[in-house]
């Protein structure tokens, strides 16, 4: 009598989950914990005080204030690219949309020289700007660009399929009803956006905040001005500085791991809402 | 090929899909698993298939334990709901599948699989589709390829989930139709799950019915219609008004419908009654036998005038049935008033106060009523001119 | 669609307003997108085709070339079994700490690529956990090409299994069942109905993971040590001639990374228009 209360009718359980719990944990869960260890060693206080200095305050300071605005400025742009690409049939659309995948698909050094190279003083747009006074290159501002750069693509590409699925009938009812265009566009279709917003914002976040490659170039690097987390980062390793970088990894690390709990609430939250709705 | 299921269980979350289920199924026979959604049917099915096991429980194959062999070597067939056709194989190499993946040693040669499969596609009159994918073709197309696809492998049992569930109602009538001709001409023991009671009835030589993880009741079509042994089974197949009774001087009675005295005696002070609407006699005269009713509505169906009574005296609906042709010679109408009395009934009591049968098949004894006019059908008195309020839709 | 029939006064405004949409949305793109990928080209050439040549041609940029290749090919492969395998487990079984065994997946895409290199570092560095056992053994990872690998592989470990899980999970378990029933082995169902059925998906993660691969800088910059003609890798000739004030030489190089680029996204979206139903939905970080 075979009472197989465990029996999994497809097979390849034992061989997948073997392989893939072996290599996650090899090339995910073991250096992160080296990292743990690291940090561990220094304590929380110790912790606190590597946090602390001036110059590290600086960075994050920087990594995350230029990536919330550079972030904000994705959220409403990317809102705008992402109808316009949508809603509108105009030549050249399907290019624009293939065009918007591109600081995903190109590689992050490329993009930072080709962003100091564009907004130096004596670069295309920089020049225009110089004329005003406005220095952009080797500046916070230019990490602000390089930062929107980045983190483009997330919020068009999680808002184009939610409004490519999003019901007409609802804008056409509130136009029945007597409502002007913007009324209807700010209560009845933002409303359904903000789930996939949000969610786009916080990957853009998440990319900006980490970003090193885009952003190193463009942003001149000097201490307590210009110099992101990461690198500063790299500059303590360099100095075999483990410690400091180890404490500045962890607040980075948790940093991320707070952005995917968000995320999947907000997963979770914009499932119930499609749901909820006939 | 026997198959012997014994008290087969299996619990989901938090409900039984399947509660202490014993069947045998004799070698040959097309039976129907039918049920309501939830009823356990298709998880039945799945455990003959492989895809799932019981916690508790066995299957038999001739003695055999089914259950020690995993999904691939029973030698099964099935046809999903959704067919599940490969969708990147054209349907002559669908059908092939199962025999191209036997090993070596079993497997056919290349010719003799190719004949196979182009004698099974004529089979199934699909022979012009030898090269087509399945996106190509209609649901009922694509529900012959299934089953082709299927026999292929020359199974002992052939498993059917909803088959025709997902198809237009005339394309579900022919293929049913041609299922059982199918049927019929292998021979092969055929389990299939429906909900569509009509499908069941018409289709099976035994009829399976399920309710939340239980078997109410196994039996042949007209069996299960005629004598249905669980209410539940009255009110799942075909209508049936549900009338209760009450224990009165000289047994149970609904109003002015005495029933007599319960083979189980005077136990109990209810019990419930199903009539069906083809077991209500009627009659237009106000002096005759049955419970005061009037005509509410009436529905014509094709060859079959469906009633909608009011009785006040039982504070219900009732459902009534005559045909057309009678209907429309007899002369109804909405708004008339009409005696109903049941002919035939089926009785449940409600508090079996004993070891008695908890089943009463009562029928009118047509000697004791009073007028030898009065039969099982109904009558009516031709000569009375009978006002009509509103017309007879 | 239904017409709603507007008033004649408010069509123009409506048109206006629709092109200047359009209009602030192309510019923002020309700006902020095109205009990046365009300099890169016109630095690459602006000493003329000659030094262009003779930038990508010298020793030490064949040999990023080469290496980057390299990487690539170790990489990508391992990272498609790994991901088939991943999406297999999450897609068709049921287990407890599924949706941790997700996360974890899903970890270094939201993780800032130099922490990818640290990690490595602290693991396999002069002072990491290993450190002394791999010195003593006369092994190097950091500042070699096992590390640039390793760091290469955490980077792109999503990719190929973020395409597969959720097609797999909206595909669902019917066809391997019938499968299974007709009579196929494992290997067989897999070969013959689950590879197929996720076949463009899996080009489609694997483009994605090469991209990846190829143009990785910041992980890669930490565990590589820049060793010229060793460790250095196409993004990093790049830094290190932009660097050494040889711009001219760095946009060359980068001009090749941007082709890679323009190619993946090209294939890319030759994929999603033809066989778009077939890749489920995905944004780059829905799950």
């Amino acid at each position: 009598m075979a009472l197989a209360k465990h029996h999994r009718v497809l097979p390849g359980f034992g061989l997948g989950m073997g392989y893939t719990l072996a290599y996650v944990g090899l090339i995910v869960l073991l250096p992160l914990a080296a990292l743990a260890w690291k940090a561990s060693g220094i304590g929380v206080a110790g912790l606190l005080h590597l946090l602390a200095t001036p110059r590290t305050q600086a960075a994050l300071k920087l990594s995350f204030g230029g990536a919330l605005a550079a972030s904000l400025i994705n959220a409403a742009f990317g809102l705008l690219v992402a109808w316009v690409l949508v809603r509108y049939r105009f030549p050249g659309r399907r290019l624009l949309d293939a065009l918007v995948d591109l600081p995903f698909a190109l590689p992050t050094a490329v993009a930072g020289i080709a962003l100091t190279a564009l907004y130096a003083p004596n670069g295309w747009l920089g020049h225009a700007f110089d004329a005003f006074g406005v220095r952009i290159a080797y500046t916070q501002i230019g990490v602000g660009i390089a930062m929107v750069f980045v983190g483009f693509p997330f919020v068009v590409r999680t808002l184009q399929p939610v409004l490519e699925s999003m019901d007409r009938d609802m804008e056409e009812a509130a136009e029945s009803l007597g409502a002007r265009r913007s009324q209807t566009f700010a209560r009845v279709i933002l409303p359904v956006l903000v789930p996939a917003l949000l969610t786009g914002f916080a990957l853009a976040l998440a990319r900006a905040v980490g970003e090193y490659g885009s952003v190193i170039f463009i942003a001149g690097n000097m201490p307590m001005r210009t110099e992101i987390a990461p690198l500063l980062i790299v500059q303590k390793l360099e100095q075999f500085d483990y410690a400091g970088a180890a404490a500045l990894g962890v607040v980075m690390l948790g940093f991320s791991f707070v952005m995917l709990v968000a995320l999947s609430l907000l997963q979770r939250w914009s499932r119930r809402w499609a749901e909820a709705s006939p | 090929m026997t198959l012997e299921l014994s008290h087969l269980s299996r619990r989901f979350k938090d409900y039984p899909a399947l509660d202490d289920v014993s069947l045998e199924i004799p070698p040959g026979e097309f039976l129907a698993l039918l049920g309501p959604s939830g009823s356990g049917k298709t998880t039945l099915l799945r455990i003959l298939a492989g895809l799932d096991y019981p916690d508790s429980g066995s299957v038999r194959r001739d003695g055999q334990d089914l259950l020690a062999l995993d999904a691939r070597r029973r030698k099964v067939g099935l046809v999903f709901q959704h067919y599940a056709l490969f969708r990147h194989l054209t349907v002559a190499d669908n059908v092939a599948f199962g025999l191209r993946v036997r090993p070596w040693r079993t497997r056919p040669k290349r010719a003799d699989i190719a004949a196979r499969v182009q004698r099974l596609l004529q089979r199934v009159q699909l022979q012009d589709m030898a090269r087509r994918y399945p996106a190509q073709l209609s649901g009922g197309q694509r529900q012959r390829v299934a089953l082709a696809r299927a026999l292929a492998v020359e199974p002992d049992l052939l498993l059917l989930d909803e088959p025709f569930g997902a198809l237009d109602a005339q394309v579900r009538v022919s293929l049913r139709r041609w299922l059982r001709e199918l049927h019929d001409e292998f021979g092969l023991t055929t389990v299939f799950v429906t909900h569509d009671q009509e499908e069941a009835l018409e289709l099976a030589d035994r009829v399976v019915v399920m309710n939340r993880g239980r078997i109410e009741q196994v039996g042949k079509p007209d069996a299960i219609y005629q004598d249905p042994a669980t209410p539940f089974v009255c009110e799942f197949i075909g209508k049936a008004n549900r009338i209760d009774l009450e224990q009165g001087e000289h047994g149970f009675i609904a109003a002015e419908w005495s029933l007599g005295e319960a083979p189980w005696g005077t136990d109990g002070k209810h019990a419930q009654a199903y009539v069906r609407p083809e077991h209500l006699a009627l009659d237009a005269s106000t002096d005759a036998p049955g419970w005061e009713t009037h005509l509410r509505h009436v529905y014509r169906a094709g060859s079959i005038a469906h009633l909608e009574l009011d009785a006040p005296a039982l504070r219900q609906r009732l459902e009534a049935q005559i045909t057309s042709e009678n209907f429309a010679r007899l002369g109804l109408c909405a708004g008339m008033k009409l005696r109903a009395r049941p002919t035939r009934a089926v009785v449940f009591s409600v508090e079996p106060a004993s070891a008695a049968p908890v089943r009463w098949i009562w029928q009118e004894n047509t000697t004791t009523t009073a007028s030898a006019a009065h039969t099982s059908t109904a009558t009516f008195d031709r000569t009375r001119n009978i006002p009509c309020d509103t017309e007879a839709s | 669609m239904n017409a709603i029939v507007l008033s004649r006064t408010s069509v123009w405004p409506r048109r206006l307003q629709r092109a200047l949409l359009i209009l602030v949305a192309v510019a923002f793109m020309l700006v902020f997108l095109l205009l990046p990928l365009a300099v890169v080209f016109t630095e690459a050439l602006a000493k003329g085709v000659q030094v262009f040549i003779a930038a990508i041609t010298q020793p030490e940029a064949w040999s990023s070339i080469r290496l980057t290749l390299l990487v690539a090919a170790i990489v990508v492969p391992l990272n498609t079994v790994f991901g088939i395998a991943a999406s297999w487990v999450m897609a068709r079984f049921a287990f407890r700490g599924k949706a941790l065994l997700g996360a974890l997946i899903d970890l270094p895409f939201a993780v800032s690529p130099v922490i990818a290199g640290l990690i490595y570092v602290l693991l396999f560095g002069a002072q990491g956990w290993f450190g002394p056992w791999l010195d003593a053994h006369g092994i190097r990872i950091i500042f070699a090409m096992p590390g640039l690998v390793l760091a290469s592989i955490f980077v792109t470990l999503p990719f190929v299994a973020r395409e597969l899980i959720p097609l797999m999970q909206a595909q669902g378990s019917e066809d391997e069942e019938a499968a299974r029933v007709l009579g196929a082995s494992g290997w067989q169902m897999f070969f013959r109905v689950t590879l197929p059925n996720i076949r463009w998906a899996l080009l489609y993660g694997v483009l994605l993971c090469n991209a990846r691969a190829m143009g990785e800088f910041g992980a890669v910059s930490v565990v590589s040590g820049h060793i010229r003609g060793l460790t250095t890798t196409m993004p990093l000739e790049v830094e290190m001639r932009y660097n050494e004030y040889d711009y001219a030489g760095a946009f060359a190089v980068a001009s090749l990374l941007a082709l890679l680029a323009l190619l993946t996204l090209a294939i890319k979206t030759l994929l999603e228009w033809r066989y778009g139903d077939e890749l489920a939905a995905h944004a780059p970080g829905s799950h």
